[in-house]
């Protein structure tokens, strides 16, 4: 929220300083946001003359001007505002000049072929306001070439404060100035909003509330006052001056007067045309009803919406905008004021539902003082008549205000036991009492009743915070929070350690860690198994963030097509993030994703003197894999390994890793088929793994590891060849030859494969290596053709094999 | 011909030979024909059983020189010629070692710098007595809204920009959290006593001490704001935590994590609906260069939000407000990252760009810890 220094000035009887008042703002809890001497940053724009505008040969939309700033000589400038015309005086910047609205310097250039020498402004370049239809129009007897601030006096101090939903009392000047006065930075001064006489009978008589009891019903009370015979027309200077000043464009008295309180006094008001009245208004909802609002656009209103309405129609939604129809004008003879207080939560909703933001909604759904309701519209009528004359008529009221009245139980233990400061009782009394808190009792109990400006107020804490935030909460005195246990215990459960690992060991392997975004496209969310409706955005921000990500491979592979398009071919990535399953909280899992494309192989990618670069493939990923479930303690061999690819993998290079019913990982390249489809270039190989499906490490009595058995024996190896079915794996083959002797066979490993017409069609060699280790003696040549026996037995009946020779 | 020319030949003939000889393997064929068994000294030596007594004595001693004086000479020349070939083997092993390497897989993957932040702020507060609680990215209305205190139709409900879900197969109206904040109420409320699933975090009895990272959303997005971000939320429940013992926590932790001597710290009263007393709070900071320098000069820069947790809050979690009392803090992960490491544009956080990557990240064996110091 604007306002100036001497707007404040009228609310608050002080001799601070502006840097004071800034301080004691943000203290106190009303962010200062920017404090702007205007006259200061404005001070380089001129008044100008628009000698000739003429059309840009080289473009529809602009024009070339000629323009009189004063110096003697025309200026060429190009505009491309409408209202750029021959005759027009208006506001100029020289090339060189800072133009705060779109925070850059103005220098001399060429726009489609024509010289342009500097700029012809609007209020928004100049952040006077909002509007930026077009340049400023001042009037026709304006000087050339004097500083614009001069000319248009913009010479005040403007505050702006950013107001906290709660502290809908600090939405006018006077509400900010009791809280700088309750700090101790002057007094406060109060207006005259006595009851002002009527001259006679209203012509429009109470508005009626129809409303059926199960309706919403927003109106509470509805105050309004017929003013007969004013004289509208433009507001006198000082109000024009104060309004521009916080960026609001003046329009005329009446419109004026109801700005002046609603940012004044936080009080909106609405005025109307009487004589545009068709029939007795009425407060009731809407009816789907068509409303042409005061912003020139069209709302369609609904059951939900209060509306002040006469025979024709809506005339205002209420506590949000007014309409067209009824709108104040220069001519208008006889107003009719409103001042209404409104449901705060029906307000909001309706604003939510029609997306108007206006002042009056503004304030309106942040609570507005009931009490102020009929001092306001006295308030108002006291300005109508200073400013425009007239004849008040008698208050047409109807509705009752609802007031709070609460009064909350305040030991002023209350701010020691949560704040740890100390306050003497005669300073927390001093506060409350001048923020508008009636007290009673003593310190140790006292009765508080809260003021009707501060519904915010309901219980002890609340009290505790008005105290704390005038006496400063950087008065507060540290004090170290004391420890529960010397020594730290462990922070970390295991899936949270487990996340740590695998990005640690993940990036030991060479790949980048990515974070990619949780939702991803429809399609591609279909495509990796989600896109279920409970996973679906129902107000995504963009089309390809549309579905919680059911794989973190999307995101991946997304990021693989960006950076091959920055050149970056061969990649390495991973991702450890959360997957969405299902929309229930047990559907959300961990997954450590990873990805490498080209020839981002474990070693190095691209082209080496030491060797070719080999594209990256299964084996690559399965290793990732491999090296991950290492680092997180369980050995890949040991866990059950099927031949069975991912939905997205290549159907003869991808595998499924298990342990019970649970998958735990899927690793394998990217089906072809679906790299085309999803543009990506080349062999990609990846893995995922579930961490959340890793069984839980058991829980060990003691840390001690098992005995270390370290024979005096010299192993010994045998290799063996077999020729077997091409489909049958090499982990079925050393599962069997494993299993022949459990007790002396310590390893087996695949040495060769290699497939061939000698062997066979559709046959391949498998050649093992078993390593035996003797336990107790040296094993005679007998024991080692026995052993060597049972492995090709072993093999032989698993594989349908034959041993080679 | 006499002993003597004899002897002199041979020598003059094994000399020449020896001298001769390539490699060992002709060096030992000399030695075989003059030592061996059918060699020349040996023959010469065996001559010696044919001689008389008187000749014996002086042709001995001869004889025997010549066959210690060739073997001397061959066993130098074996010496030469071995380290001869020794120099050969090395001169033809020499290789260019200026060839660059395959950089090692750890000079190449990074970790990307949420993630080192996360490490870091757990090694600080896990230093404080703090552990790390969790909750799921897709909450109930009832866990992000009603529970923390926002009443229906608040105007501090609609700031938050929230992403709505579909209704799924439950029936649950659903929002993606728009703060970490609901992890508190999962935290402090018994309905969350044996979560529906492992990662979130089982409702405890106080003392409470945690702080809860994770991702966050709201539907806003511009250079400073994106549809996801990252937040840590800290949450401290007892019976006598206040205000005075949240600004110790803060100030502690905002030393340690900046790497700084000192920092000052400017608390605002402020708003929101799940603490009361309320604040905001600003660090100073020298802002006149191109990085933000905390600790140092005149400029203040929002960087928490924080208060002590709302009695209604504390009810809704079912303890008595008047019995238990306790301070919580939020803060956004990715701007304390932007803030510390100077990285520009928040947008690039989530692009994946691998040379954004490999500047911006962290090295993988870069472990923050208190005892190492927090970053190298």
């Amino acid at each position: 929220m604007k306002f100036t220094l001497e707007w404040l000035q009228d609310h608050l009887d002080t001799d601070a300083s502006v840097d004071e008042i800034s301080t004691t703002l943000t203290t106190v809890g009303l962010e200062v946001e920017s404090v702007e001497n205007q006259g200061k940053a404005l001070s380089a724009f001129v008044t100008a003359h628009i000698v000739s505008a003429e059309q840009h040969p080289n473009a529809d939309k602009l024009r070339v001007c000629k323009v009189d700033a004063g110096t003697g000589e025309l200026i060429d400038v190009v505009c491309g505002a409408p209202n750029a015309r021959t005759g027009l005086k208006t506001v100029f910047a020289f090339p060189g000049t800072y133009i705060p609205g779109k925070d850059m310097t103005i220098g001399k250039g060429n726009i489609r072929g024509q010289v342009s020498n500097g700029m012809l402004c609007s209020n928004a370049e100049l952040e006077l306001s909002n509007d930026h239809d077009g340049i400023i129009e001042l009037p026709a007897d304006a000087p050339i070439g004097v500083k614009f601030v001069d000319y248009a006096e913009i010479n005040g101090v403007v505050f702006d404060i950013s107001i906290t939903p709660n502290r809908g009392d600090a939405t006018g000047v006077y509400g900010v100035a009791r809280d700088l006065a309750a700090f101790g930075l002057g007094t406060l001064k109060t207006t005259d909003m006595s009851p002002v006489a009527s001259t006679g009978p209203s012509p429009i008589a109470a508005l009626p509330q129809q409303f059926s009891a199960d309706e919403p019903k927003a109106i509470r009370k509805f105050a309004g006052r017929y003013i007969k015979g004013i004289k509208n027309g433009p507001s006198p200077a000082w109000l024009q001056q104060r309004l521009r000043a916080v960026g609001l464009r003046p329009i005329n008295t009446i419109v004026d007067i109801t700005n002046l309180v609603s940012l004044g006094w936080g009080r909106p008001l609405h005025a109307y045309d009487a004589d545009k009245l068709n029939g007795q208004p009425v407060l009731r909802n809407a009816r789907n009803e068509a409303f042409d609002a005061l912003d020139n656009k069209i709302y369609t209103l609904d059951e939900t919406m209060t509306v002040i309405a006469d025979d024709t129609g809506p005339l205002c939604l209420g506590g949000i905008m007014g309409g067209i129809r009824s709108g104040v004008t220069d001519e208008t003879t006889n107003v009719f004021m409103e001042c209404a207080s409104w449901d705060p939560e029906l307000i909001a909703r309706t604003g939510r539902k029609t997306g108007i933001v206006s002042d009056a909604r503004y304030r309106l759904e942040r609570n507005v003082d009931p009490a102020l309701t009929e001092p306001g519209l006295e308030l108002a009528t006291r300005l109508v008549l200073e400013l425009c004359g007239g004849e008040p008529m008698q208050p047409a009221i109807s509705g009752e205000d609802v007031f709070a009245n609460t009064v909350v139980e305040f030991p002023l233990s209350e701010v020691k036991r949560l704040t740890g400061l100390e306050v003497e009782p005669m300073v927390a009394t001093a506060i409350l009492s001048r923020l508008g808190f009636q007290l009673s009792g003593k310190p140790e109990a006292f009765t508080v009743k809260v003021p009707s400006w501060r519904p915010d107020v309901t219980q002890k804490a609340d009290l505790v915070e008005e105290v704390m935030r005038m006496v400063g909460v950087d008065n507060v005195p540290l004090e170290p929070l004391p420890r529960l246990s010397h020594v730290a215990q462990r922070m970390l459960t295991s899936i949270q350690n487990r996340r740590r690992i695998a990005r640690r060991s993940l990036a030991a392997r060479g790949l980048d860690e990515a974070v990619t975004w949780s939702f991803i496209s429809h399609d591609e969310a279909t495509r990796f198994g989600g896109g279920s409706e409970g996973l679906q955005l129902a107000n995504a921000i963009a089309s390809d963030m549309t579905d919680m990500r059911p794989s973190l491979l999307p995101g991946l592979l997304a990021a693989a097509r960006r950076n091959a398009n920055r050149g970056t071919a061969d990649l390495a990535l991973f991702e450890v993030g959360q997957v969405f399953l299902s929309d229930a909280p047990d559907g959300q899992h961990t997954y450590a994703t990873g990805i490498r494309t080209g020839t981002a192989k474990l070693d190095g990618s691209g082209r080496h003197w030491s060797g070719k670069a080999e594209a990256v493939g299964v084996f690559d990923a399965k290793a990732d894999l491999a090296a991950v479930l290492d680092a997180l303690g369980y050995d890949i061999d040991k866990v059950q390994l099927f031949a069975e690819p991912a939905p997205w993998s290549h159907p003869g290079r991808g595998g499924r890793v298990a342990q019970g019913p649970k998958t735990l990982a899927w690793f394998g390249e990217l089906h072809p088929a679906w790299a085309a489809e999803l543009d990506i270039q080349g062999p990609v190989a990846a893995f995922e793994l579930d961490l959340d499906a890793l069984p839980e490490p058991r829980k060990k009595a003691t840390k001690t590891k098992p005995a270390l058995d370290l024979s005096a024996l010299m192993p010994l190896s045998r290799d063996f060849a077999f020729v077997v079915d091409k489909a049958i794996t090499a982990g079925a083959i050393l599962k069997a030859a494993r299993g022949a002797d459990k007790a002396l066979i310590k390893d087996v490993n695949v040495f060769d494969v290699f497939e061939g017409s000698h062997v066979g069609e559709g046959k391949k060699s498998v050649a093992i290596e078993v390593t035996i280790q003797p336990t107790d003696k040296t094993l005679t040549e007998e024991d080692i053709d026995k052993i060597s026996a049972a492995v090709i037995a072993a093999v032989t009946k698993t594989s349908g094999g034959v041993l080679r020779t | 011909m006499s002993l003597e020319n004899q002897i002199d030949t041979l020598r003059a003939e094994l000399s020449a030979a020896i001298a001769a000889a390539g490699d060992e393997a002709a060096l030992d064929a000399v030695r075989v024909a003059a030592l061996g068994k059918k060699g020349s000294v040996s023959a010469l030596l065996a001559s010696l059983g044919a001689m008389a007594p008187e000749e014996r004595k002086s042709a001995g001693p001869a004889i025997n020189g010549l066959k210690v004086e060739i073997a001397g000479l061959i066993e130098a020349k074996s010496t030469e010629l071995k380290s001869a070939a020794l120099d050969a083997r090395l001169k033809a092993e020499t290789v260019d070692i200026t060839l660059p390497l395959q950089s090692a897989p750890t000079a190449r993957g990074r970790i990307h710098p949420i993630s080192q932040t996360i490490d870091e702020i757990t090694a600080i507060f896990s230093d404080m007595g703090f552990s790390i609680a969790e909750g799921p990215d897709i909450e109930t209305d009832y866990f992000n809204f009603t529970a923390l205190n926002f009443p229906e139709g608040h105007p501090a409900r609609e700031m938050h920009d929230t992403f709505f879900m579909k209704t799924g197969a439950d029936g649950v109206k659903k929002v993606l959290r728009t703060h970490t904040s609901p992890v508190q109420m999962r935290v402090m409320q018994k309905t969350n006593e044996k979560p529906a699933a492992n990662y979130i975090t089982p409702a405890m009895d106080p003392p409470i001490r945690v702080v809860m990272p994770g991702r966050t959303y709201r539907n806003d997005s511009d250079q400073t704001h994106t549809p996801m971000f990252h937040q840590v939320e800290g949450l401290v429940i007892d019976k006598s935590s206040h205000i005075g013992q949240l600004r110790w926590v803060l100030e502690e932790f905002l030393k340690a994590y900046f790497e700084v001597p000192n920092v000052t710290l400017r608390f605002r009263p402020s708003f929101f609906p799940f603490t009361e007393p309320s604040m905001e709070v600003d660090v100073q900071c020298d802002r006149s260069g191109s990085e933000v320098k905390i600790g140092e000069g005149s400029d203040w820069l929002e960087i928490l939000g924080c208060g002590m947790v709302h009695p209604n809050v504390i009810r809704n979690a079912g303890l008595d407000p008047d019995v238990y009392q306790g301070f919580a803090w939020g803060m956004g992960i990715d701007r304390i990252a932007m803030l510390k490491y100077g990285m520009p544009d928040l947008r690039a956080f989530f692009d994946a760009d691998q040379r954004w990557l490999d500047h911006y990240g962290f090295r993988p064996l870069d472990l923050p810890t208190l005892f190492g110091g927090l970053s190298s």
